[in-house]
C-alpha cells in the first residue's frame, strides 16, 4: 500500500499509513522525490523530516520506502571532493543544476564512471575475516584506497587486478551460511551507527598540530575530543583552518555544519592551493570536505555531523589517523532545537531539546585510538567548534560539550582585539591529557619537557596576577623580580605564544623546535634573575636587546636551521656576561 | 493546478483557516477576493488532510468567514524581474508604489531562492569603496560582502546608511552599479530620507525600492527582504550588475517573524524568537556572494538597532554568527556630534584581509589599519588611565596617545556627510594622525614602509588638529 502525504509543516511532513516504517527509515516524498528521515510513529501516521525545501509539495502525494536508514556509499573518491550534508557531490550537482542547489537531486555520492587502479589481494579459497583487506588502490598521490572486508566469508571468485569502477564487483566470498556476496569497490553504512572496532587502545601520543600554545601547552591526543567555543570574532576559524592545514593526522575530515558560504569557498580555495608540509602534495589529496552552509536545509544541517564521523570512522578503518574538524558543533545543536521545535517536543534549557546532551555524548564518544577489525591501530580525533550566543561559555552547548572533551581551547574576544594570534587564553584553556600523553613527550623529547612547560605555566600564572596589581598602581613601584616575570611573560606571549599563521616558518613549527624556545627563554630568565638578585637593574639587561632577539627567534631561525638556535644561546650568555661585567 | 474555495473556517491574527481544499501544495500563493472588490494575498503555511492554513499579507481585518472567495495560484510567490526596475519604487511585496504602473516581466521567480552552491561561489576579494574613511580604512567593504551595520534606537545609522549608497563605487571595473534598498518597518519620514537622499545625488536611477512601512502588514514585512534579494540575484547574475543591498530594519523584520510564529502558536525559543530564526536569517544573508563565471555580484548592508543597545541580545547575536564582521555605531560619538558615529573596536570585516593592500588598494593598506586599530586601542587604555590618576600624571607616551586619539577621531573618523574621500586621501590622513606618536611606538608596521611613508610630527596634522 502506497504512503500518502497527509501534512507539511515546513521541514516536517506526516505520511500515512505510517506503521510499516521504522524509525529513522529513509523515504523519497512527492514527485520530486525528496530526501527525508523518519522522525516518530505515532499510531498509523509517521513524522518524517525532509532534507530540502518543501515548497510545492501537496497532501495527497505519494511516497516512497527507502527500506533502511540513512547510508552513506562508502569507496574511493570521497577524498579531494566536497560534498552536502547528506553526502552528495556537490561538483556535480552544480554540473547538473548550476549555482544555484536544486531540489530532489539523488546523485550517488561517488562517481560511477571513474576507474581506479585495483589491487586484489585474495584469490579463490582464501578465508577472510572481517576487517581483512580484500583491494586496494591508491586513491589520491598521499593517500593509499583499503577495501575492508565487512564479513568473514571463504573467497569463491576473485577478479584479476586492473581497472574498475567503484560498483564493479572484485571478488565473492560464501559465509558460514553458505550464502554467496558480491564485493565492490564501496560499502554502505548508516550514519548513526558508529562502526565496529576489535577494541579500544589507551591514549597515549599527541596529534601534534605545529602551533605552539597547543603542542606544547595544550596538547591533544590521537583519538582524543577537543572543544574552541569562540565568541565571534575571536579567531575561531582562522585556528580551525590552521589545525586542519598542519596536523599530522593522515586524513583530515573537515566538516562546515551550518556556516558561511563564503568561508567554505574559502577553505576550497586555501586547501587546493596549500601543499601538505610533510610530503608536498596538494592538501585537499587527504581532505574530506563536507559543507553543509547556514542556509541549506536544516535537517541535512543536523545530518551532516554524523556524515562527517561515518566517513572519518572509514578511514580509520583502514588504519589510518584520521582529524574531523566540526566546524561549527552549535549550529547542529541549533539544527536539532530547530527540528525539535517542528516535531512540538517539549523543549529544556534555552529551548534545546532535553536530549542535547546524551546527542553530544554519543558524537564524542565515537571518537577514540583504537585497534580496526583488521587488527590495525587507526584513530579518530575530534575538534569541534563551539560558537557560544552572546559570547557567553555557561550557555548549555558549551556547557554539555566540556562533560564530553578533554582539551579545552578557550579562544578570547580581547587577546584577538589586540591582534594575538592564535588568541587561545593560556589561563581558561586546559589539557586533560597531558598525563596520558606524558610518556610519549618523556620518550621523545626527553624528561625535561614536561619540567619546561609547567615553568612556563607558571610563569604565565604569576604574570596574570601581577597583572591585576599593575593596572591599578602600575608597573613602575615593582620590585625588580617581579619587573623580570613580566618581562620574561612577555617574551613567552610575543615569541612563543603569539603564532603568524601567514608567515612561511612561524605557520607550523615542529615541536623539537618548540621545546628549545621554551629552553632558551628560561635560560634568560634564570641568567637575569641571577643578575636581579645581585641587585642589577634589570632595564641594563633590556638595554642589551636580548629579550626582542628571543621574540623574533620564531622569525629568524628557519624551521630545518634549528643549529642555529645555538647561536641565539650564545647570544643569552654574551648579553647576560656584559652587563655582570659592567656590573663588576 | 488552480483551485477556487468560498469560505473560511477560522481567523487567527493574520492567519486564515480553510477546510475541505483538495490539492493546495506546501508554500503556494493564494488570492482572495473579498466582497466590495478588494484583493489580497496569502500563502499556504501549512497543510493537514484537507485543511490549509493560510498566511494573509496585508492582514486580515475586514474579512468575514462567509464571504472570502480563496483562489489557489497553483505556484509559490513570484516576483516580476525585469532591467526596468531600476529607478521604481515598490510595496513590500513587490506591487508598484510609484504610480508607474505595472512591471513589464522579462522574468519571473519565485522569492524564497535557492542556496548558492559552495563551490560555484568565488571568494570575494575586491573592494567597494564607501567614501567613509572609518569603512573604507578600518572595515573595508567587499564584493561580494555580507556587512551588517549594528545601531541603536536614536543613533545616526539611516545617514551612514544612506551615505554608504549615494558614494559607493567600486574600485577597478565598469560593469554596472546598482542599489537595491529594503525598508522593513521603517517610518515614513525615514523612507522619504532615503528617497530623496537618492534624488538629490542622482542615484536615484540606479536604485530598486521596496518600501514597508512601519504601519503595513508584518508578513508583508516576511517577504520584503525575500523581495529585494531576489531582484539584486536577477541584477547581479542575469545583467551583470554589482549590486548592494540595504536592508533596514532587520530587528523589526525579526520582531515581524516573532510575532507571526507566535500567532501560529510556534513553541518559542530565546526571547519569544522562534527555535527557526537563525536558519531564517540564513536564508537572508546568505544571498550575498559572487558566482564563478558571472560578473555581478551581491553585497548585503543590513541595518539592524540592537533592542536595548545590547549585542548579546539574540538578533545581532545570530546575525555576527552568518555575517562576515559587522560596523558598530556609537551612541557616545552620536551624542558628542561625531559623524560618521563609527565604533572603529568592534567593528570587524572579516573579508577585508584578502582584498586589500598591494593590487587590491594600496601596498601600505593593511599595516596602517593594524596599527591605526592597536594604537587606538592603546588609546582607550590611556583615556582610563586618565580618568584615574589625572591627565597630568601620565607618561609622556600615553599623553602622546591622548594626543593621537583626539587626532584620530576629529580628523580620521569625522567627515561630512557629503564628504566622499578617495582611499588616498584616507590613508594619507591615517599617516599623519599617527605622526603624533614616537617612531618606536609603530611596531605594527615594517621598517622599510615606516621610513617610506612616516614623518614624526608631521606639520599637516598639525595643522589638521586645529
Amino acid at each position: 500500500m502506497s504512503l500518502i502525504v497527509h501534512g507539511i509543516n515546513g521541514p516536517v511532513v506526516k505520511l500515512r499509513p505510517g506503521g510499516a516504517l521504522s524509525m529513522l527509515e529513509i523515504v523519497y516524498v512527492g514527485r520530486q522525490r525528496l530526501v527525508g528521515e523518519v522522525v516518530g510513529i505515532a499510531g498509523d501516521t509517521a513524522t518524517v523530516q525532509v532534507y530540502e525545501d518543501t515548497a510545492g509539495l501537496r497532501p495527497g502525494d505519494e511516497a516512497e520506502r527507502g527500506g533502511g536508514p540513512l547510508e552513506l556509499q562508502l569507496g574511493p573518491g570521497l577524498l579531494h571532493n566536497i560534498f552536502d550534508g547528506i553526502a552528495r557531490p556537490l561538483r556535480v550537482i552544480e554540473s547538473r543544476t548550476g549555482p544555484f542547489m536544486a531540489r530532489g537531486v539523488n546523485i550517488p555520492s561517488l562517481d560511477p564512471e571513474r576507474l581506479w587502479d585495483v589491487t586484489l589481494h585474495v584469490t579463490e579459497g582464501d578465508e577472510l575475516k572481517s576487517g581483512d583487506i580484500y583491494a586496494s588502490c591508491p586513491e589520491t598521490e598521499l593517500v593509499t584506497h583499503k577495501c575492508v572486508c565487512p564479513f568473514a566469508g571463504r573467497v569463491t571468485r576473485a577478479a584479476q587486478s586492473g581497472k574498475y569502477g567503484v560498483n564493479s564487483v572484485v571478488c565473492a566470498l560464501t559465509d558460514a551460511k553458505g550464502r554467496e556476496h558480491e564485493l565492490t569497490l564501496c560499502g554502505r553504512w548508516p550514519i548513526r551507527r558508529p562502526r565496529p572496532v576489535l577494541r579500544r587502545l589507551p591514549i597515549d601520543r599527541p596529534l601534534l598540530t605545529g602551533q605552539r600554545i597547543i603542542d606544547s601547552l595544550f596538547p591533544i591526543a590521537k583519538g582524543g575530543c577537543a572543544a574552541v567555543p569562540g565568541p565571534f570574532g575571536a579567531g575561531k576559524t582562522i585556528t580551525q583552518h590552521q589545525l586542519a592545514k598542519w596536523s599530522d593526522a593522515d586524513i583530515v575530515v573537515y566538516l562546515g555544519c551550518g556556516e558561511r558560504g563564503n568561508e567554505m569557498t574559502q577553505v576550497l580555495e586555501e586547501f587546493g592551493a596549500l601543499l601538505d608540509p610533510r610530503s608536498g602534495k596538494p592538501l585537499l589529496d587527504r581532505t574530506v570536505l563536507i559543507a553543509n552552509t547556514s542556509n541549506m536545509p536544516v535537517a541535512a544541517r543536523e545530518a551532516s555531523v554524523y556524515t562527517g564521523m561515518t566517513i572519518a570512522e572509514y578511514y580509520r578503518d583502514m588504519g589510518y589517523h584520521v582529524a574531523l574538524m566540526a566546524d561549527s558543533t552549535s549550529r547542529w545543536a541549533e539544527a536539532m532545537r530547530e527540528i525539535s521545535g517542528r516535531l512540538e517536543e517539549m523543549p529544556a534549557e534555552e529551548g534545546y531539546p532535553a536530549y542535547l546532551s546524551s546527542r553530544l555524548a554519543e558524537f564524542y564518544e565515537r571518537a577514540g585510538y583504537t585497534v580496526t577489525l583488521g587488527g590495525n591501530e587507526g584513530s579518530v580525533t575530534v575538534i569541534g567548534a563551539v560558537s557560544p550566543q552572546g559570547g557567553d561559555f555557561s550557555e548549555p552547548v558549551t556547557q554539555n560539550t566540556k562533560r564530553f572533551i578533554r582539551t579545552f581551547w578557550a579562544l578570547d574576544r580581547q587577546l584577538a582585539y589586540a591582534r594575538h594570534f592564535p588568541s587561545i587564553n593560556w589561563i581558561t584553556s586546559y589539557s586533560e591529557y597531558l598525563d596520558d600523553l606524558a610518556p610519549w613527550y618523556e620518550e621523545h623529547l626527553g624528561r625535561d619537557f614536561a619540567h619546561l612547560r609547567s615553568r612556563v605555566t607558571n610563569l604565565l600564572i604569576e604574570e596574570s596576577k601581577l597583572m591585576e596589581i599593575v593596572k591599578l598602581i602600575g608597573a613602575d613601584i615593582l620590585p625588580e623580580d617581579q619587573k623580570l616575570i613580566i618581562e620574561a611573560a612577555r617574551v613567552v606571549r610575543l615569541g612563543f605564544l603569539q603564532q603568524n599563521a601567514y608567515h612561511a616558518t612561524d605557520t607550523f613549527v615542529p615541536i623539537e623546535k618548540q621545546k628549545r624556545m621554551m629552553e632558551l627563554m628560561l635560560r634568560l630568565y634564570d641568567g637575569a634573575l641571577t643578575l636581579v638578585e645581585r641587585g642589577i637593574p634589570l632595564s641594563q639587561l633590556k638595554e642589551t636587546g636580548i629579550f626582542d632577539e628571543l621574540i623574533r627567534m620564531k622569525y629568524d631561525i628557519p624551521n630545518d636551521s634549528l643549529h642555529l638556535l645555538d647561536g641565539t644561546g650564545e647570544n643569552i650568555d654574551k648579553a647576560l656576561r656584559a652587563v655582570t661585567e659592567a656590573n663588576e | 493546478m488552480r483551485i477556487e474555495h468560498t469560505g473560511l473556517s477560522e481567523i487567527t491574527g493574520p492567519l486564515i483557516v480553510l477546510d475541505g481544499v483538495d490539492n493546495a501544495s506546501f508554500d503556494e500563493l493564494c488570492v482572495l477576493a473579498m466582497p466590495g472588490g478588494e484583493h489580497r494575498h496569502g500563502r499556504v503555511i501549512a497543510l493537514e488532510d484537507r485543511r490549509a492554513v493560510v498566511q494573509v499579507f496585508e492582514g486580515t481585518r475586514g474579512m468575514s468567514p462567509e464571504t472570502t472567495f480563496t483562489r489557489f495560484t497553483g505556484r509559490p510567490m513570484e516576483i516580476p524581474l525585469s532591467r526596468e526596475m531600476l529607478g521604481r519604487v515598490f510595496t513590500g511585496a513587490a506591487q508598484p508604489a510609484d504610480g508607474l504602473g505595472e512591471l513589464f516581466p522579462e522574468e519571473r521567480r519565485g522569492i524564497a531562492g535557492s542556496p548558492i552552491n559552495p563551490v560555484s561561489r568565488v571568494y570575494p576579494r575586491s573592494c567597494i569603496y564607501t567614501g567613509i574613511s572609518a569603512i573604507d580604512a578600518m572595515s573595508t567593504l567587499i564584493r561580494g560582502q555580507k556587512l551588517p551595520i549594528f545601531s541603536g534606537a536614536g543613533i545616526r545609522h539611516n545617514e551612514v546608511a544612506a551615505q554608504m549608497v549615494r558614494q559607493a563605487s567600486v574600485a577597478d571595473d565598469d560593469a554596472g552599479f546598482a542599489i537595491v534598498f529594503a525598508a522593513m518597518g521603517v517610518k515614513n519620514d525615514v523612507a522619504d530620507f532615503f528617497r530623496k537622499s537618492f534624488e538629490e545625488s542622482g542615484a536615484l536611477q540606479r536604485v530598486v525600492m521596496y518600501l514597508n512601512l512601519a504601519s503595513d502588514p508584518i508578513i508583508e514585512r516576511i517577504l520584503t527582504p525575500r523581495c529585494a534579494l531576489t531582484a539584486a540575484e536577477y541584477l547581479a547574475f542575469t545583467l551583470d550588475y554589482h549590486v548592494l543591498v540595504v536592508m533596514t530594519d532587520m530587528s523589526s523584520y525579526c520582531e515581524a517573524l516573532r510575532e507571526f510564529s507566535s500567532s501560529k502558536g510556534e513553541i518559542p525559543s530565546r526571547k519569544g524568537f522562534p527555535s527557526y530564526l537563525y536558519s531564517d536569517l540564513a536564508s537572508l544573508y546568505e544571498r550575498a556572494g559572487m558566482i564563478a563565471g558571472h560578473t555581478g555580484s551581491v553585497t548585503q548592508v543590513p541595518v539592524l538597532t540592537m533592542p536595548g543597545d545590547d549585542i548579546t541580545h539574540p538578533i545581532p547575536d545570530l546575525t555576527v554568527y552568518i555575517t562576515e564582521g559587522q560596523i558598530v555605531l556609537s551612541r557616545e560619538f552620536d551624542q558628542r556630534g561625531l559623524y560618521p558615529p563609527i565604533a572603529v573596536l568592534p567593528s570587524l570585516s572579516r573579508l577585508m584581509k584578502d582584498g586589500i593592500g598591494k593590487d587590491y588598494t594600496r601596498e601600505d593598506h593593511p599595516a596602517l589599519q593594524n596599527q591605526l586599530f592597536s594604537s587606538y586601542a592603546r588609546v582607550q587604555e590611556a583615556r582610563a588611565l586618565a580618568s584615574v590618576i589625572g591627565e597630568e600624571e601620565l607618561s609622556e607616551v600615553d599623553r602622546k596617545y591622548l594626543k593621537f586619539g583626539t587626532l584620530f577621531e576629529e580628523t580620521f573618523l569625522r567627515q561630512a556627510p557629503d564628504e566622499n574621500r578617495t582611499i588616498d586621501r584616507t590613508l594619507e590622513i591615517g599617516w599623519q594622525c599617527l605622526s603624533v606618536l614616537p617612531r618606536e611606538e609603530l611596531d605594527r608596521v615594517d621598517a622599510v614602509l615606516l621610513k617610506k611613508l612616516f614623518r614624526e610630527d608631521d606639520p599637516a596634522a598639525l595643522r589638521g588638529s586645529m
